[in-house]
């Protein structure tokens, strides 16, 4: 199999006394999805907070495919991953309610000219990406608390989709949608794999999670339990590994 | 949600503005007409001439004090760091040990630099060393109070020199007929300016625009009432020369400062940063926004600003005593929240702010016009406070 795009080796992480990642390895290539599954507490935020740059880890190294080569990096802070084409769409979406949807889409990456921010070119480009996720945004200007749940979401898919991302990482994704808007992300998810992306998904529906994914990672107390392919397992072999945290059958 | 038309960079005024406007142009005229039958009107040259002074220190401050609200954050120590760093401006060119003879552009430099540090410092004890900003802006209110009141030894201090006293707004402290022309005339030609690239810059980027009667007619008002400010500015006579006035310097500056403080806020990423860490400090910190950065930038731009005021209102005085500035915290927030600006942060405007300021000092000036007594002035001022922490209550209600 070629390079993957990310791997993540031997990650360990303490919140005082408590290991809230304990050795997690996890690998991600291009035009994959790589779903995480688990209890709440079982550490798949966590771990996806290292891969976006929010957490740094104790031990363990991270690794990004750049060229034909897999590079060891250190993330100090989101905007190192951005910079490697990670981006990250947060459970709770991570958006400024009171700014706009051009700001929040270009929030932290803001276009200046001239010591000003370039307004227009951020609208038209906020624009275009707008549409290539297929959001349906009718006035760009207000503050988007004004805005539906899903809209609120192509924002924060808009906005992670605007710098050439390699890898996605979306965290909950469609918890707070309507079947339509669930369908819709779903179908944005696979025209992305399409595109060569490489996302990194955490849902609580197992069905989706088996209907999307290629492989699927389960965690338990910060734990890997194990990695299985999404064609050769069903809901009740990962319920059976998110409880016991124990696996049944072969592994990928 | 219907379709709307869309606002470019959104209206000059926004629809919360345009409302204080009126309410300013209800109260002007409500105590014009109460002052109709005796010598002073509200709407005479004179009494708006003096409103504008009497307005330009709390003017100074307000726009600073938006932007630490809007961070979620409060400055209790504007009051006492202005009597504090005034207190400093007066010593270095007043008292002669320690500075007898000192240019007073230096003394205004000290100054303005020494209340830019304190707010640093404020901002880096918030920011970086965790403690809240309540308690760390009492405790600079009794700070700078008592220390202003021991480097005096208790005195009041003066007289200032006549060059700093220019910064007051008193004989000599205004610019004058031409130069108000001058002024006005650049700020005429900047507002149409803007207006117009604008528009352009939009259509270039086949983005949509305002229709143009809307562009025309906010055009046409802002020209208009800086039309206005200049005849009444240019209508006031001075005593010996007769000539027109002018512009005060210190309103000149109060005007420079929110102008300012209007574009940085809603023009740069410093702006953006402190509207986003007040909309969410979760979602900013996670778009890689330095928010502690910026979080005592905001307390050291205040602090800057309450030096700068500190220098006007010590200019106003001409002597400094040791209580100047007591109290006044509280009605730079007063007029913040009238202004529209709410307290749990990530809302409110520079230009609402200004509006709030003269709201204030207009209701403050009417009153004592129409001869309220002043314990009755402030039990109205508290009620109108209160009033407009309801509305805005009320108006923000729809984000939740």
């Amino acid at each position: 199999m070629s390079l993957p795009l990310l791997r993540a080796e031997n990650i360990s992480l303490r919140f005082g006394g408590l290991k809230a990642l304990d050795q997690v390895t996890f690998d991600l290539h291009a035009g994959e999805v790589h779903s995480l599954v688990g209890h709440n507490g079982a550490g798949k935020s966590t771990f996806i907070r290292v891969l976006s740059g929010v957490y740094q880890p104790e031990e363990g190294r991270i690794l990004v495919r750049v060229g034909d080569a897999l590079r060891e990096v250190r993330f100090g802070s989101p905007r190192d991953a951005q910079r490697y084409g990670i981006e990250t769409i947060h459970q709770n979406l991570a958006l400024a309610d009171n700014l706009d949807t051009v700001a929040n889409v270009f929030l932290g990456r803001e276009r200046v000219r001239f010591g000003t921010l370039d307004e227009e070119s951020m609208e038209s480009e906020a624009r275009r990406v707008l549409e290539r996720v297929g959001a349906r945004i009718p006035v760009l200007r207000v503050p988007i608390h004004q805005l539906s749940g899903g809209q609120r979401q192509s924002v924060a898919i808009g906005r992670a989709l605007l710098f050439q991302a390699r890898i996605l990482i979306m965290d909950e994704p469609t918890a707070a949608l309507g079947p339509g808007e669930t369908a819709r992300v779903k179908d944005l998810i696979r025209a992305l794999r399409g595109e060569g992306l490489g996302i990194v998904l955490i849902s609580h529906d197992l069905h989706d999670v088996l209907d999307l994914s290629d492989r699927i990672t389960v965690m338990k107390g910060g734990r890997v339990v194990g990695t299985v392919r999404a064609e050769e397992s069903d809901q009740e072999e990962l319920l059976s590994m998110i409880l016991t945290g124990e696996k049944r059958k072969g592994t990928v | 949600m219907g379709e709307r038309r869309e606002g470019g960079e959104g209206l000059i005024f926004s629809i919360q503005n345009v409302f204080l406007l009126l309410v300013l142009g209800v109260l002007w005229v409500a105590f014009h007409l109460l002052t109709l039958g005796q010598a002073g009107h509200f709407l005479s040259p004179q009494n708006l001439w003096n409103l504008s002074v009497q307005t330009s220190v709390v003017s100074i401050l307000v726009g600073g004090m938006v932007l630490v609200i809007v961070a979620r954050q409060i400055d209790l120590s504007v009051g006492s760091l202005l009597g504090f760093t005034g207190m400093v401006m007066a010593l270095l060119q007043a008292v002669p040990p320690l500075g007898h003879g000192w240019p007073w552009p230096l003394a205004l430099l000290i100054g303005v630099i020494l209340g830019g540090g304190a707010g640093l410092l404020q901002g880096y004890l918030v920011a970086y060393l965790g403690a809240p900003s309540f308690i760390v802006t009492m405790a600079g209110l009794l700070v700078f109070r008592n220390a202003a009141y021991l480097i005096a030894e208790g005195k009041t201090i003066g007289p200032l020199q006549e060059g700093f006293l220019v910064l007051g707004g008193g004989l000599q402290g205004a610019i004058g007929p031409f130069w108000s022309w001058v002024v006005t005339g650049l700020a005429w030609v900047y507002t149409l300016g803007r207006v117009w690239w604008g528009r352009r810059s939009r259509l270039q980027h086949g983005l949509p625009v305002r229709p143009l009667w809307v562009d025309a007619f906010f055009s046409l008002l802002l020209t208009a009432i800086f039309g206005g400010f200049l005849w009444v500015m240019n209508s006031f006579p001075h005593p010996t020369t007769g000539q027109g006035r002018g512009i005060p310097v210190p309103v000149l500056l109060a005007i420079t400062v929110l102008l300012s403080l209007h574009w940085l806020s809603q023009r740069t990423r410093f702006g953006r940063y402190v509207y986003a860490i007040g909309g969410n400090p979760e979602a900013a910190m996670l778009a890689g926004i330095p928010v502690r950065q910026v979080q005592v930038l905001v307390f050291g731009l205040m602090g800057l600003l309450a030096g700068l005021a500190g220098a006007v209102q010590a200019a106003r005085l001409a002597f400094v005593p040791t209580g100047m500035g007591t109290l006044l915290e509280l009605y730079v927030i007063a007029a913040a929240v009238v202004g529209g600006t709410s307290l749990a942060g990530g809302s409110g405007t520079i230009l609402g702010a200004a509006l709030g300021a003269l709201i204030m000092s207009s209701l403050q000036s009417g009153l004592v016009l129409i001869g309220v007594p002043t314990e009755w002035q402030n039990l109205i001022l508290g009620v109108v406070l209160v009033l407009a922490a309801v509305w805005n209550a009320r108006f923000h209600r729809r984000r939740s």
